[in-house]
């Protein structure tokens, strides 16, 4: 092996190794719900090639509202979709779009954009 | 107020509801709807809320009509204080919106004034003015208080309400109310310059980059010739706008995603132009840096090419994607833009959403109605069939309800608006459409775990084929392992996987709606197409649901025409269906029929009375018994009428049987054809129902079904579902979405036959809006037709997917010597997403297929 083999080869695997910690290691840890005067728990999602925050830690048995905002024309975000709720909407490039959920029981649950590229967790504690 | 019985005064009428016996000076009445309250324990939960604010002197709450009547002391609570608890027990509570827009509105102040002014209205929970759109939200409780209270207490704050100028409402009439539609096309039409830019751009550089293939090219600019040196840096120069513009939105995809620590197909793509791109520089800037001049390529042409067809690819996309949702726009089509509406005594035109519940409307012939309501005044015959699929005018009479996007075809007349704006029928089946569509369907589920390693996989392969072809690739190395790690970036395609379901499902779930059939869920849709077994509710699933007069049977002697008067004017009074029917089927027969005296209903037995001097029974046999009337002769025909599942009942004239009259509840005209098309798709179809078993074997045989469980009582339908889903199968049931709902729960496809205007049958899974068994067919074959091109789309994104990036990788490399060109890659990679999407469109053309009737 001559020295920029190994140069490549140690890059390389150097290369693999960052993408693995930084795509699927690291975890964010959240941001908790504002409770609001109208008795929602409230957040403010941002829409651009992910959703910001992407995990939104809410409290059980209290009404949700999740204010989503896109501010992108992508097709692939036009639409979140929380599973576990049957619930989804459209999301209109710069409208303000509330998402209201009741977390009934405590746990982790995904919401997505329909292709799966874009993805955020709602905790209820 | 003695503004009597006109029509505002409707309005005003209601609002002094708050002093209803007051327990004390400053306690206030107020009743609010709750909606959410599901079970027995709901109100309770409610009360409890409600008692525990500050202020509330009593609350108590009714589960039956959702409504929570709360006495509270003014002066301590408020009543969005009230509606705050409710919602922070998990309900929701009443509160309607509407905006008003004020005039000559202008200072903070004018703000702070008029919303002060709304909030001390009883009924109003919360009003924000604004500036900006110079009107006011209002959120109001729609039973306490209405547009004329909250125009009142405006003017009280000193300001005006605006009217709507004509002006306003044609634009309104004819905006463009899709702003999804108009971004998109925006979108679209930047892709496409984008495109144009890089396309034109790449056809000079493509040229200019193989001058060795091209025969006057090689003389000009030899190898390592200057010339070479130079027209290469000048396509490099003239590709930069290229990378900087036509393919900034993958830059801007792949930061935006970077910083959710996410990738998506947008990484890829700028990773692979830009290694392409920097390669290039560098083979430029220093050629000498390569052991070999003929290393120091340049591949300005794999920038500018991969971006113009992956930006085509994007643009051709969002076309496709345009067309998917057709359905829905057909829909939101049908929603009319404005509404004349009685305010103040005149008449105004309005845009249709400042229409509130409780205005009277009024529609001419040829005009849309709408918004739902109830007729007050005049009649028409009114076009349904874009609701209810029922092609043959309506008519409405003074009471009848009138459904919003409907076409009034000839009178005119005046509604009160019950159901407004996001409320109506048609803005449920749009809702309802929508969240179906943006459901997901179990199958997605692979995809889903798939898609977020997928990106970053790529990532790591592209990175391990450029360090393996490095190691031990052949010479030049350099160049090969570049190549190799370009077209494996550029070749995956995650957004063909990513749109292999939901484009499917969208136009899927589209064309049922078109169809009057509402799926209610991915879900629903994939189970559908595995049913094994139907079952079907009797009455008003097959069968009409209403008894009809069928046969009369007279004894010798007799005419049929007067012993049906004898028998329909006996039952004139009697408000039995089966005595209704009779009646009817005499009308039909032009019949003038005669009060009866002495009429006495003879409970288990029939009725009987005295008509124009006759004595007349109707009844069963035993009654003919009890009265010592010999009816043997009729005997043979009440059986055979027994038989074919009628219910046929003796007739006697003064002492003596004259005949029989026999009523049943008939087959719909195409549940046959519906039920055969069922079993031809290899279902099998089970008749569920309450009657007897011979009532129910007639029936059955008449449609041509073999399976009958017949007297099943209403509450155990749902075991009798449950029952069949034990023999291991999936079993789909067909009910009326009220007495069936348990059973509509507990199949594994639920579906309701609706009525038209309430569409939003909660326990289904399907709806089907037109009431005919055939809508359970097509919906089979739509999920048939749906579920098969799913799995057409995943199975080509996977194979493509699977198959393209060991081949871009350099697989194939040492048994046939074939490397993929990067090129190639980019539109390989662009095309696999329009293919999805353009496949999924297909399904627009599925035509249910004509059961004939």
């Amino acid at each position: 092996m001559t020295p920029d083999r190994w140069v490549v080869l140690i890059t390389g695997l150097l290369l693999v190794v960052f993408i693995v910690w930084f795509f699927w290691l690291k975890r964010s840890k959240g941001v908790r719900a504002a409770e609001m005067s109208g008795g929602y728990q409230e957040a403010m999602i941002l829409v651009k090639g992910g959703y910001t925050p992407d995990t939104i830690i809410v409290s059980r048995g209290k009404p949700v509202r999740l204010n989503f905002r896109r501010e992108e024309t992508a097709s692939c975000s036009d639409k979140v979709v929380f599973e576990h709720f049957d619930k989804s909407a459209e999301l209109p490039t710069g409208e303000l779009v509330a998402v209201e959920l009741m977390p009934k029981e405590a746990g982790e649950f995904s919401f997505a954009c329909p292709m799966g590229m874009f993805r955020g967790r709602l905790i209820v504690e | 107020m003695n503004e009597a019985k006109s029509p505002q005064a409707i309005h005003s009428d209601r609002k002094p509801r708050q002093e209803k016996a007051p327990p004390s000076e400053l306690t206030q009445h107020i009743e609010l709807s709750i909606g959410g309250m599901t079970c027995a324990h709901c109100p309770l939960a409610v009360e409890k809320a409600l008692k525990a604010i500050d202020g509330v002197v009593s609350a108590h709450v009714n589960l039956a009509n959702g409504l929570a009547a709360v006495d509270y002391d003014a002066s301590r609570a408020r009543a969005m204080d009230l509606v705050k608890a409710i919602r922070a027990a998990g309900y929701s509570a009443c509160a309607a919106t509407m905006r008003i827009p004020i005039k000559h509105m202008h200072c903070s102040s004018c703000v702070i004034r008029i919303e002060l002014a709304l909030r001390m209205t009883p009924g109003v929970l919360s009003a924000r003015a604004s500036l900006g759109t110079n009107a006011v939200d209002v959120e109001y409780d729609p039973s306490t208080v209405d547009f004329e209270a909250i125009r009142r207490a405006i003017e009280s704050g000193g300001h005006k309400v605006a009217e709507p100028r004509p002006a306003d409402v044609k634009a309104a009439a004819e905006e463009d109310a899709d702003p999804e539609q108009a971004a998109n096309e925006r979108e679209y039409r930047t892709l496409m310059r984008k495109f144009w830019f890089a396309g034109v751009i790449s056809i000079p550089v493509m040229a200019l980059s193989y001058p060795d293939l091209i025969p006057g090219l090689r003389e000009w600019m030899p190898m390592g010739s200057d010339t070479r040196r130079i027209v290469w840096a000048l396509l490099g120069v003239l590709s930069l706008p290229v990378l900087l513009w036509s393919g900034s939105q993958f830059f801007v995809g792949m930061w935006d995603a970077l910083k959710h620590r996410t990738a998506n197909m947008h990484t890829l793509i700028s990773i692979g132009i830009t290694a392409a791109f920097l390669y290039s520089v560098v083979a430029v800037a220093y050629p000498g840096l390569f052991p070999d001049p003929a290393l120091a390529e340049v591949f300005w042409d794999v920038t500018d090419v991969v971006i113009a067809l992956v930006v085509l690819g994007l643009a051709l996309e969002i076309k496709a994607k345009g067309r998917t949702s057709e359905a829905i726009k057909k829909l939101i089509g049908l929603q009319a833009k404005t509404a004349r509406v009685v305010r103040d005594g005149k008449e105004v035109d309005l845009p249709v959403e400042e229409v509130v519940a409780g205005d009277i409307v009024i529609v001419r012939p040829g005009d849309k109605v709408p918004v739902d309501g109830d007729i007050i005044e005049g009649s028409s015959a009114v076009d349904e069939s874009m609701i209810t699929g029922e092609s043959i005018p309506v008519e409405k009479r003074v009471g009848d309800e009138v459904i919003g996007a409907t076409i009034n075809k000839t009178g005119s007349f005046k509604f009160k608006a019950t159901k407004v704006g996001k409320d109506t029928a048609l803005a449920s089946i749009i809702r309802m459409v929508k969240d179906a569509q943006g459901s997901k369907a179990p199958i997605q589920r692979v995809v889903d775990m798939v898609s977020g390693y997928f990106v970053p996989t790529v990532m790591i392969l592209a990175i391990l084929a450029f360090v393996a072809w490095y190691l031990i690739g052949p010479e030049p190395r350099v160049v090969y392992a570049t190549i190799v790690l370009v077209t494996t970036l550029i070749i995956a395609c995650p957004c063909a996987l990513g749109l292999a379901t939901p484009t499917s499902l969208t136009v899927g779930i589209g064309k049922g709606a078109e169809n009057g059939i509402l799926i209610r869920s991915g879900d629903a849709l994939q189970t559908s197409e595995k049913l094994d077994s139907i079952i079907l509710d009797k009455t008003g699933t097959i069968t009409r649901g209403e008894p009809v007069l069928t046969d009369v049977v007279v004894a010798q002697g007799q005419s049929e025409n007067e012993v049906l008067r004898l028998a329909a004017s006996l039952e004139r009074g009697s408000e039995h269906p089966l005595g209704e029917a009779i009646v009817q089927g005499a009308e039909q027969r032009g019949l003038s029929l005669t009060d009866a005296e002495h009429f006495a209903a003879i409970p288990g037995h029939g009725v009987g009375g005295r008509i124009d001097g006759w004595e007349v029974l109707l009844g069963n046999a035993k009654l003919m018994r009890d009265r010592g009337i010999a009816s043997d002769m009729l005997t043979k025909d009440w059986e055979r009428l027994a038989t074919e599942g009628k219910t046929p009942m003796y007739v006697a004239i003064n002492g003596t049987a004259a005949g029989l009259v026999a009523v049943a509840d008939t087959v719909k005209p195409d549940s046959k054809s519906a039920i055969d098309a069922l079993q031809r798709l290899g279902i099998e179809v089970v008749m569920l129902t309450g009657d007897n078993e011979r009532t129910a074997k007639a029936i059955a045989r008449e449609v041509g079904i073999k399976r009958v469980l017949s007297e099943v009582l209403p509450d155990e339908k749902a075991h009798e579902v449950q029952k069949l889903q034990l023999e291991g199968k999936t079993v789909g049931m067909v009910g009326d979405g009220i007495n069936d709902a348990p059973a509509l729960a507990q199949a594994d496809v639920g579906f309701a036959i609706g009525t038209g205007t309430d569409v939003a049958i909660e326990a289904s899974d399907v709806t089907l809006i037109k009431g005919s068994l055939v809508g359970v067919v097509t919906a089979i074959e739509i999920s048939r037709a749906t579920m098969r091109n799913v799995r057409q789309n995943l199975i080509g994104a996977f194979g493509y997917n699977t198959l393209g990036i060991p081949i871009a990788m350099g697989a194939l490399y040492p048994f046939l010597g074939l490397l993929l060109s990067p090129l190639i890659a980019a539109a390989a990679m662009a095309f696999s997403s329009v293919t999805v999407v353009t496949n999924a469109n297909r399904l627009r053309f599925f035509q249910p297929r004509r059961v004939a009737s």
